[in-house]
């Protein structure tokens, strides 16, 4: 799943999506996210890189992932 | 190199719109423990769910009650409403403090009676008393309260060629503005009802009239239709003495009084809106006083108040089982409590905290309950930090009805735990066991497998 290309992150957490007008707020976590998905990088290096940082398990991250893909999908951040 | 804390992802959507005329809300804050007893040792020794009573709280409700009216009013006696709450150790507090016994079945008379209250000190309410149940209350001569014509009818016979005539009051039911109006509770005021149950009785020779009573309803939000009732009790009191020279000892103004718990669809949570017991006090004490009494013929109020004397000296513990996220993209959580044990959260929107800390985002949530039920919903709509399983909650003023209506279904019914006032807990009811369960069935033998 991408990241539509014309959303707009900051490194605070804030998002605004041009097209529809909406924004939002994300924690730290989800800043950190935006911003790797942003750089192209794949799901499994963003997922490492985490793992590598922070104190979470396998799959815990894999759980929150799922439910993260699903905000996104929600929020009509993504590709469709 | 150690690792940083982890947070689990979350976005918010942001809306652009008129701000709160109340300000902006206070965040959540996380309760770790219940008079000074943390929540996780209270769940490591007694399970999850339990429930916890807070003997404290009990105590400080019932006294700031009490001086509510017996500072306004010379002649005050409470009766403790078992229905709301009648685990042997909560009524024993009660009565501890000076409470009588508020019964409206032959399950509650007996416990009453068990519990070392004395006959005379206990109040018999209720529309289903059955011809047993009044001989005993006869026999231990308890103020009975008539609720319809069959049950004085019926009472008429059973006190026949007794020496001690039993002691009764009537039930009244009265527009006291508040609608719909709750005429089910006795006879009515306004048709001249309870006028005639009362001709009834005294011209039998047979009872006592000593009260007049009655029970205008549940949860009330008005103080005036206690003022209304009072003065309307008062005039049929003040009518027996002038009309039928016959003096009533006591009028009991039933309960109704409402706990701060926030009423569902409520614009407001309850804090802000509930009269103060002392709010009804006034009204209900004015309204006698200013009646025309002589002073030193007052009758005896009589307050049967449950709701408002434990609901806030009640929580619930339990634990996150999973989450997940609707169709909509809704945040759920599931807990390990449902709706069978938390009966309130039908009409309550209960507060729930963390009882452990928290990140500081807060997502907006159902919490649903662990029964194979769609109805099985705790809260529809509520703002809490992201929760992870097994991180416990604390269900806010829980005390009233829910450890007399709760359900066993699917699961067993968990244990009930009483924080005394030197913070030493004890198990005041246990967890049930299957076998408990099972004890009551009887399996005809053409069907009976098992080992």
């Amino acid at each position: 799943m991408k990241l539509k290309s014309n959303i707009a992150t900051s490194e605070n957490g804030f998002i605004f999506n041009p097209a529809t007008g909406d924004s939002f707020s994300g924690n730290g976590m989800a800043a950190q996210l935006l911003a790797a998905m942003k750089n192209g990088k794949t799901n499994a290096e963003i997922k490492q890189d985490i793992l590598n940082r922070y104190d979470v398990s396998e799959n815990q991250l894999d759980r929150d992932w799922d439910d993260w893909m699903l905000q996104l999908k929600e929020a009509n951040l993504l590709e469709i | 190199m150690e690792k940083l804390p982890y947070q689990k992802p979350y976005i918010k959507k942001l809306h652009a719109g008129a701000m709160n005329k109340f300000g902006t809300r206070t965040g959540v804050q996380p309760v770790k423990s219940i008079e000074g007893v943390s929540v996780k040792s209270l769940i490591e020794n007694y399970g999850s769910p339990v429930f916890v009573l807070s003997e404290k709280q009990i105590r400080r409700n019932y006294r700031a009650a009490y001086r509510a009216f017996s500072t306004r009013y010379p002649k005050v006696q409470f009766a403790w409403s078992y229905k709301t709450n009648y685990l042997n150790a909560v009524c024993q507090i009660f009565h501890q403090e000076g409470s009588w016994a508020e019964v409206v079945s032959g399950f509650e008379y007996r416990k009453a009676l068990d519990n070392g209250v004395p006959g005379n000190k206990i109040i018999f309410n209720g529309p289903g008393k059955s011809s047993d149940n009044l001989q005993l209350a006869i026999e231990h001569d308890s103020m009975i309260h008539i609720d319809h014509f069959d049950e004085l009818t019926l009472l008429l016979g059973l006190s026949k060629n007794l020496s001690n005539k039993p002691r009764v009051a009537i039930r009244v039911n009265m527009d006291t503005g508040v609608y719909p109006l709750w005429d089910r509770f006795g006879f009515n005021y306004e048709n001249g009802e309870a006028w005639s149950a009362i001709n009834k009785i005294i011209t039998s020779g047979s009872l006592q009239l000593v009260g007049l009573h009655c029970h205008i309803g549940t949860y009330m939000l008005s103080t005036d239709a206690y003022g209304i009732a009072a003065n309307k009790l008062a005039q049929l009191a003040v009518s027996c003495q002038t009309q039928l020279n016959h003096k009533i000892e006591y009028l009991d103004l039933g309960g109704g009084f409402p706990s701060t718990n926030t009423l569902k669809g409520a614009y407001l949570p309850g804090n802000d809106t509930v009269p103060t017991v002392d709010d009804f006090a006034e009204v209900i004490t004015s309204a006698l006083l200013n009646f025309g009494f002589a002073n030193d013929d007052l009758p005896l109020l009589i307050l049967e108040s449950g709701r408002v004397l434990i609901d806030d000296a009640g929580y619930l513990l339990g634990t996150v089982i999973a989450n997940k996220r609707l169709a909509n993209g809704k945040a759920a959580t599931i807990v390990d409590f449902g709706v069978n044990i938390l009966f309130t959260s039908f009409w309550y929107e209960h507060q729930v905290s963390p009882a452990q800390d928290f990140v500081a985002h807060n997502e907006n949530m159902v919490i649903y309950g662990p029964l194979c039920m769609n109805i099985d919903v705790i809260r529809e709509s509520i703002n809490l930090p992201a929760l992870n399983p097994g991180d416990q909650l604390v269900v806010h003023k829980v005390g009233a009805y829910n450890m007399t209506q709760w359900m066993q279904f699917i699961t067993l019914r968990p244990a009930v735990v009483l924080i005394d006032e030197k913070l030493r807990t004890h198990l005041i009811r246990k967890n049930e066991t299957l076998e408990y369960t099972a004890e009551p069935e009887l399996v005809p033998a053409h069907l009976n497998n098992s080992k």
